[in-house]
């Protein structure tokens, strides 16, 4: 394999096992920014139990979207250094604010919200969580708007040409709501509060199904399911925003979503399906005109299909319509697992629904696979382009690097990325399994270095 | 002062401040196989734990300002150095990871084995930080496009070796007097003693690549020979070095870290004045194809943004952390939530 190929496996590899975390930190924290708040308001112990519960899984979470996320930075400039020529006057002002706004208020208030409890006030703790969740906020949106920008371009010019080529800003607003970043941003975050809000579930069914920690876990599953509901809601109104702006601003990329290969009125709309590159077709369950609606608002406006477009600017068809649809799935069994759930809640049937439970203890995975077959479907969508219609992926390689190198990092990379999420959910499950109480007696605490094992 | 100038000298001013504030983190990690039981090696973590993970976003400054405001010097350092990069990497995940870890299960080979990685993805990060500022003073073979020509492994020779070897030792010596500022009773007292072998080690490493510098790389002796008040550097860095064992010996622990903490900033500034206008050497062709501020900046405009950035969030970062600082200050105390 060449260095291309590899470097593009590597970076898409650090970057799934990258966004299994943040989107948890970013859910969890806006959370506890809320559970926090009621027991501010309150002063009702429960919700300091609650809170100090899900601040340790938060934590976890934290560290590990920590030492995966660097690897992200640095693995422009070792992996892509062209591209970060090219970009890096681009990138640079939202790379800055990413840093100075973003990751200092989270990493810094992270302590006081960690091991700040006896150390602060009450007032002052939950000021210190409010900043790690706004942080954590932060820098999703820098680092969408940068994205966003190489999807749709804006507010810039090009200097230079060939290997001496860059993208200069000339407008740094312009550059920052580029078409695409206001939709990507709601979307990408509504994405991470599904996330957190799902594994707080996921922890709470467990508990009903186990009869434990009933008292906690009812309060937190009504919050959580109630808070899902709304969120699920408001994630279906930003991917029809989403959507329509991908078929205005990137029009091969949309066809190759929905499976269209001829431009015709009445576009269909394939619900399920199997994309045949040899006959052009897609073959599966079709809804007349429902695209072209979707799109247009009208029965009829046809949808730009690959024919329009040349075959060497379009990206791979099958996996960006699979993934595509695969995300619309993972939304469609959040809706049934949390519509359920709330119902049998209200009817409060729910504690004895084992099914039910089990169903909503696995549901943790369906804002996840959501997350990454989202991705991979903006960012395999926007190919054969590294920066939309300027920037072909493999120009922007490093030209330094050969195979071998790229080949053993990415062995290394993987080994190390494979063990920390073993070890982060051996972890996360001896903290679900030890629970949200919170007790350890005076001198209980043992030296385990003393038990005659060193 | 033009924008290049200015941003500069934040990237250097960032540099100091990771070198200052992790560069501690990184002495602990690094001193942590010295401790005796896991009580010990609790505290040296704990002493660590609420600060350190800000004190790392330090080196995350340094590398986005590069590609924000050097986006050539941010291209070219990483893509030549992918193996170092790539180690690099590991010991900050390593790092991250271990001190998160090592807490959560009480079996003492989990612990043990977290230990040891704690130690190397210190050390690793410790000497890489060091390995890269030896390349970057001792200069690379740039072509005409700044893309990298040499071997895979041609970051690592004597020179950047000692640079690398100063920082650990630096650094350790750094981490022991925090932890010394940080402790009480049997192990604050052993610490102590540890201190005056930390100097020796990094004294004989210092004065063996001061020596190298002296006799390979005239380069960087040049500014100082131009401009001769410029020795004031390098003398005072030596002063401060020299003040912290007698300030420790004095009980005026807070004043050796400050010292330490000038030592550092001197040593880092002495690295910068000597390559000044240089960002990266060419070692092919210093005159045409070496990395200047001037010649691999961003555009005005991008500086400009930048120096808005910097100007409105610096100050606010500062603020905030000498509060953090100020709300665990004093010896460490285990309880029920610590690492």
């Amino acid at each position: 394999m060449d260095v291309v190929t590899l470097s593009r496996i590597q970076f898409a590899m650090t970057s799934m096992f990258h966004y299994i975390y943040p989107p948890l930190s970013i859910g969890l924290g806006l959370f506890i920014v809320l559970i926090e708040g009621m027991y501010m308001k309150t002063k009702k112990p429960i919700y300091i139990e609650m809170s100090k519960f899900w601040t340790k899984i938060f934590a976890l979470t934290f560290a590990l979207g920590v030492a995966t996320g660097l690897v992200q930075m640095f693995g422009f400039g070792t992996n892509w250094s062209f591209y970060s020529r090219f970009v890096g006057d681009v990138f640079g002002g939202a790379l800055g604010a990413e840093g100075v706004f973003a990751f200092f208020l989270e990493a810094g208030f992270m302590g006081i919200m960690l091991f700040g409890w006896d150390r602060v006030k009450p007032r002052t703790h939950y000021l210190s969580t409010i900043l790690v969740a706004a942080g954590a906020h932060f820098s999703a949106v820098w680092i969408v708007v940068a994205n966003s920008w190489m999807q749709t371009p804006a507010g810039f010019k090009i200097v230079g040409s060939g290997l001496k080529a860059r993208a200069q800003v000339t407008d740094f607003w312009a550059m920052v709501n580029n078409p695409s970043s206001i939709d990507r941003l709601i979307h990408v975050t509504l994405g991470c509060w599904l996330t957190g809000l799902f594994l707080i579930i996921s922890i709470c069914a467990y508990y009903l199904l186990k009869k434990r920690h009933l008292g906690f876990a009812k309060k937190t599953i009504k919050i959580s399911l109630i808070s899902a509901l709304v969120v699920l809601f408001l994630q279906l109104l930003s991917a029809d925003s989403s959507a329509r702006g991908v078929a205005e601003n990137q029009p091969s990329k949309l066809a190759a979503m929905e499976g269209v290969f001829e431009t015709r009125e009445s576009t269909p709309m394939t619900v399920l399906g199997w994309v045949d590159k040899e006959t052009k077709q897609v073959k599966g369950i079709q809804i007349p005109a429902l695209l072209s609606f979707f799109v247009y608002r009208n029965f009829t406006t046809p949808v730009t299909g690959l024919d329009q477009i040349p075959p060497d600017e379009q990206p791979p068809i099958q996996v960006v319509f699979q993934t595509y649809h695969m995300m619309i799935y993972m939304w469609g069994l959040m809706l049934l697992a949390t519509v359920v759930a709330t119902y049998l809640l209200w009817k409060k049937k729910l504690e004895n629904s084992k099914w039910v439970l089990r169903f909503l203890v696995i549901s943790v995975g369906f804002p996840q696979l959501a997350n990454m077959v989202g991705w991979m479907t903006a960012e395999i969508g926007r190919q054969p382009w590294i920066v939309w219609k300027i920037l072909r992926t493999p120009q922007g390689v490093s030209p330094g690097i050969v195979p071998g190198q790229v080949l053993s990092s990415l062995i290394m990379l993987a080994t190390i990325y494979i063990a920390l999420l073993a070890v982060f959910l051996f972890v996360l499950d001896r903290k679900i399994k030890h629970g949200p109480t919170n007790v350890i007696e005076e001198g209980t605490y043992l030296d385990p270095f003393s038990k005659g094992d060193k | 002062m033009t924008f290049e100038l200015f941003f500069y000298l934040v990237i250097i001013t960032a540099m100091a401040c990771y070198a200052m504030l992790d560069g501690f983190d990184l002495g602990v990690g690094i001193l942590h196989p010295l401790a005796k039981t896991d009580t010990e090696r609790r505290i040296f973590l704990n002493a660590i734990g609420p600060v350190w993970d800000g004190n790392e976003v330090w080196l995350v400054i340094v590398a986005g300002g590069l590609f924000a405001g050097f986006p050539e010097v941010f291209a070219t350092i990483f893509s030549a150095f992918y193996n170092a990069t790539i180690a690099l990497l590991m010991g900050l995940i390593f790092r991250a990871v271990s001190i998160e870890f090592r807490s959560k299960s009480e079996s003492p080979t989990w612990r043990r084995n977290w230990d040891y990685i704690f130690f190397f993805g210190s050390l690793i990060i410790a000497f890489g930080v060091g390995l890269v500022a030896g390349n970057v003073i001792e200069g690379l073979p740039l072509d005409s496009n700044f893309d990298y020509q040499g071997s895979f492994f041609g970051f690592f020779h004597i020179y950047s070796t000692f640079v690398g070897l100063c920082a650990v030792s630096l650094f350790a010596m750094h981490g022991a007097i925090y932890l010394v500022m940080k402790t009480e009773g049997e192990l604050h007292d052993r610490l102590r003693s540890w201190i005056p072998k930390c100097i020796g080690i990094f004294m004989l490493f210092y004065g063996i690549t001061t020596v190298l510098t002296i006799v390979t790389k005239p380069y960087m002796v040049e500014p100082m020979l131009k401009y001769p008040v410029l020795f004031l550097v390098p003398l005072f860095a030596l002063g401060a070095i020299v003040s912290v064992p007698i300030l420790m010996k004095k009980k005026r622990d807070g004043w050796a870290f400050v010292s330490s903490c000038i030592s550092i900033s001197l040593l880092l500034s002495l690295s910068a004045i000597g390559t000044f206008p240089n960002m990266i050497r060419s070692t092919i062709d210093t005159a045409q194809n070496s990395l200047t501020i001037y010649n691999s900046s961003s555009s005005t405009l991008t500086l400009k943004v930048l120096a808005i950035i910097v100007s409105v969030g610096i100050p606010m970062v500062l603020a905030y952390g000498f509060y953090i600082y100020r709300v665990f200050r004093g010896k460490v105390v285990l309880d029920e939530r610590s690492y």
